[in-house]
C-alpha cells in the first residue's frame, strides 16, 4: 500500500494536497455552529449537480416537450419525483445556507482585510447561483417560469439606447420562446455549473491563502519567531502554514475535529431537508409556486407573479422605485452594495463582540429588514406595501451608510490577542 | 559544435540584442492580430444568439378581420408571439378620452411608443380602432381589460381602462398610462394598417 501511495505521491501531489487543505489545515477552536454553512453549501452543490445530470437524461429542453417531459419524469421514470424534488428542494436550501454562512461573515466581519477577496468570490458565487437558479426554474416551462422569465428578461430593456435590442438576443426571438429556453438550458447545465464549482475552488484557495476567521476575530497565525513553544499548537499542521508562520494553540486539524463537527450538523440539515423533500415538496407554494403546475401560455399573465421566495427581498426593491430605470438600478446596486461591503466598513475589529452596540444593532435591523424585503416582494401587491417597501429599501441601504460612518471613529472594546479560553 | 552556436555561446551573458525594437514591434504586432483574431472568433458567438431565420419569418405581419368586432369588444391577436389587442371603441368612450388627461404621465404621446401616424388622442390610424401591444411597458405583464365600471377602483370615475395585476400600472383606453405607477410609459403600438375596411395588416405601415 504505502508503495503505490509513494509511486502515486511521485507523479501527483494527492497526500500533500489532502493534508494541506483538508486534514492539517489549522482551524480556530472557538469555531461555533455558525462555520457549518460553508461546508453544507458544498455538499448542497454536489446534490445539485448529481441529481441535476439525473434529470437532464429525461428532461426535453423545447417549448414543445419541457413542460411534458417533467410531467413524464415525476409520474413515470423510477423514482424521478424523488430526484426532481431533492433537485427543487435544494436549491432552496442551496440559498438557505448561503444566506446563513453570508449572515455568519457579517456578524464576526470575516470580509474584513484580509479577506476581502474572499469576501468577492463568495459574492461572486452568489451572483452566479442566483443566474443559475432563475435560469433553472424557467426549464419546467410552466406559467411562473414564462412570466418571470419575462419579468426579469425586460429588466434589460431599462438600459438605455441599446436596451430593447439587448432583450431580442437576450430571448433569440421578439418574445421568450423556445430559444430561450434552449439556451437558457445550455447555460443551466453547461457554463453556470462550471462558473459556479471554479469559483468554489477560487473561494477555498483564498480563505486557505488568509486563513479562516473565528466568532472573536483573533488571528491565529502570529509572526514567526512571537510566540513560544509553549503557546505554539501541539497539534500536527501542515509545513505549508507552520513555515510560514507561528501557530498558536488555539486551533485543531480541520480531520477530524472540524469534519466531524460538520457532519454532526448534516444530519441535523438532512432531517430538516427530508421533511421538506417528503412531506413539503412545494412548501405551500413557495419553493415551487402553483401557477407553474400550468403550461406555459404567453397570452395569460398570472394574477400575480412573484420571484421564487430568495429573490424576492431584491424584487421589492424593484417594485419599490416608482421609475423602471432606477427601480433596476436600486436592485442591482442592492447586490453592488454586499460586494463593497470590505470597503464600506471602515472598522479594523472584526467580530461584533468587541464592536459598538450601534454596530450590532445595525446588522439586526439589517437582517430583519432583508426578511420584511421578502415578505414584501413575495405577497400581492396593495397599497400599504408600497410605502412599506420604500421604507424598507431606504433601511436596506442605510445600513451601508450607516456602518460607513460610525466605523470609522467607532467605540470598541479591546481584542485579546488570543482566543479567550 | 558549429561556430555559430559556440559564438551565440559567447555573446548571451553580457550583450544585448542588437535591436529590441524589432522583438518589441513583432510582439505588439502579434498580439493585436491575434485579438483581432480573437474578436472575430467570438462574432459568431455573440450573433448566434440573434433571433433564428425561422424566428424571424414566425414574426411577419398578421391579417385580421375587424368586420365581426361588436362595438366596446375586445379581441386579441398574436403577432411575433405577443397579445395584440384590438378594440372597436365606442363614440362614449371616444368622448371621455379627454376627461382624465391630468392624471396622465404623458398624454400627448411624446415618447415614442407608437408610429408617427398615432400621435394623437386616440392613438390610433382610425379613431374607433384602437390597436395595442397588449404587455405593460414595466416587466411585460399582460394588463387586465377592465370594463363597465370595473376601471372604477383603481381610477375614480374612470369606467373602463387597463390594469396590469403584477405591479399595478394603470393605463387608458387609449392605452396612456396613468401617474404615480411603475410603467414608465404608454403602451406601444405596433405598426399597422388597413388593408380595406374590415382588414387590419398588423406588422407593417402603409
Amino acid at each position: 500500500m504505502n508503495g503505490f501511495m509513494n509511486w502515486i505521491e511521485q507523479r501527483i501531489p494527492l497526500t500533500r494536497v489532502a493534508n494541506m487543505h483538508a486534514i492539517q489545515y489549522p482551524a480556530p477552536i472557538n469555531m461555533n455552529f455558525w462555520y457549518v454553512f460553508g461546508f453544507l453549501s458544498t455538499l448542497v452543490l454536489v446534490n445539485q449537480i448529481v441529481t441535476g445530470v439525473w434529470l437532464t437524461m429525461n428532461f426535453v429542453p423545447s417549448a414543445e416537450g419541457a413542460f411534458a417531459s417533467v410531467e413524464y419524469i415525476m409520474r413515470e421514470v423510477d423514482y424521478g419525483w424523488l430526484i426532481r424534488y431533492m433537485h427543487s428542494t435544494g436549491a432552496s436550501a442551496f440559498f438557505i445556507v448561503v444566506y446563513l454562512h453570508m449572515f455568519r461573515g457579517m456578524i464576526y466581519g470575516s470580509y474584513q482585510k484580509p479577506r476581502e477577496l474572499l469576501w468577492v468570490f463568495g459574492m461572486l458565487i452568489y451572483l452566479a447561483l442566483m443566474a443559475e437558479a432563475f435560469m433553472g426554474y424557467v426549464l419546467p416551462w410552466g406559467q411562473m417560469s414564462y412570466w418571470g422569465a419575462q419579468v426579469i428578461v425586460s429588466l434589460f430593456g431599462a438600459i438605455p439606447v441599446i436596451g430593447p435590442d439587448l432583450v431580442v438576443w437576450i430571448q433569440g426571438d421578439y418574445v421568450i420562446s423556445g430559444a430561450t429556453l434552449n439556451r437558457f438550458f445550455a447555460l443551466h447545465v453547461i457554463a453556470l455549473p462550471l462558473v459556479i464549482v471554479i469559483l468554489v475552488f477560487l473561494h477555498i484557495i483564498a480563505l486557505h491563502e488568509v486563513g479562516s476567521n473565528n466568532p472573536d476575530g483573533v488571528a491565529i497565525k502570529h509572526k514567526k519567531g512571537s510566540l513560544s513553544e509553549e503557546e505554539k499548537t501541539k497539534y500536527e499542521i501542515h509545513e505549508y502554514y507552520t513555515s510560514k508562520y507561528d501557530i498558536a494553540d488555539d486551533v485543531v486539524p480541520f480531520f477530524p475535529h472540524i469534519v466531524l463537527k460538520d457532519l454532526v450538523a448534516f444530519t441535523v440539515f438532512l432531517a430538516g431537508f427530508c421533511y421538506v423533500l417528503f412531506f413539503a415538496p412545494e412548501m405551500g407554494g413557495k419553493f415551487l409556486e402553483h401557477p407553474n403546475f400550468e403550461i406555459a401560455n404567453p397570452l395569460k399573465t398570472p394574477e400575480h407573479i412573484f420571484p421564487v421566495w430568495y429573490f424576492t427581498p431584491f424584487y421589492a426593491i424593484l417594485k419599490a422605485v416608482p421609475d423602471k430605470l432606477f427601480g433596476v438600478l436600486a436592485m442591482f446596486g442592492a447586490i453592488a452594495a454586499l460586494f463593497a461591503l470590505p470597503w464600506i466598513d471602515r472598522g479594523n475589529v472584526r467580530s461584533w463582540r468587541y464592536r459598538s452596540g450601534l454596530h450590532k444593532y445595525n446588522i439586526l435591523v439589517f437582517a430583519v429588514v432583508f426578511v420584511f424585503l421578502g415578505y414584501l416582494g413575495g405577497t400581492p401587491q396593495e397599497n400599504w406595501k408600497i410605502v412599506a417597501s420604500q421604507i424598507a429599501t431606504l433601511m436596506y441601504f442605510g445600513f451601508f451608510g450607516l456602518l460607513f460612518i460610525y466605523s470609522k471613529n467607532e467605540k470598541t472594546k479591546p481584542v485579546p490577542a488570543r482566543i479567550p479560553k | 559544435m558549429s561556430n555559430v552556436s559556440v559564438d551565440a555561446n559567447k555573446a548571451s551573458p553580457d550583450v544585448q540584442p542588437e535591436n529590441n525594437n524589432r522583438r518589441k514591434f513583432l510582439t505588439v504586432a502579434t498580439s493585436v492580430i491575434g485579438g483581432v483574431g480573437a474578436v472575430a472568433a467570438a462574432v459568431p458567438f455573440v450573433a448566434s444568439w440573434n433571433p433564428s431565420a425561422k424566428a424571424k419569418a414566425a414574426g411577419a405581419d398578421v391579417e385580421v378581420d375587424i368586420s365581426g368586432i361588436a362595438p366596446g369588444q375586445l379581441i386579441r391577436v398574436m403577432w411575433r408571439s405577443k397579445p395584440v389587442w384590438v378594440v372597436r371603441r365606442t363614440p362614449e368612450l371616444l368622448a371621455s378620452l379627454g376627461n382624465h388627461e391630468d392624471q396622465l404621465r404623458d398624454p400627448n404621446s411624446d415618447v415614442e411608443q407608437q408610429p408617427s401616424f398615432a400621435k394623437n388622442q386616440y392613438r390610433s390610424l382610425k379613431e374607433e380602432y384602437l390597436v395595442l401591444v397588449g404587455i405593460c411597458t414595466h416587466l411585460g405583464c399582460s394588463p387586465q381589460h377592465l370594463n363597465e365600471g370595473a376601471f372604477e377602483q383603481y381610477a375614480e370615475g374612470i369606467s373602463e381602462g387597463f390594469f396590469c395585476p403584477c405591479h399595478g400600472s394603470k393605463f387608458d383606453m387609449a392605452g396612456r398610462v396613468f401617474q404615480n405607477v411603475p410603467a414608465p410609459s404608454n403602451l406601444v403600438v405596433p405598426p399597422y394598417q388597413f388593408l380595406d375596411d374590415t382588414t387590419l395588416l398588423i406588422g407593417s405601415e402603409a
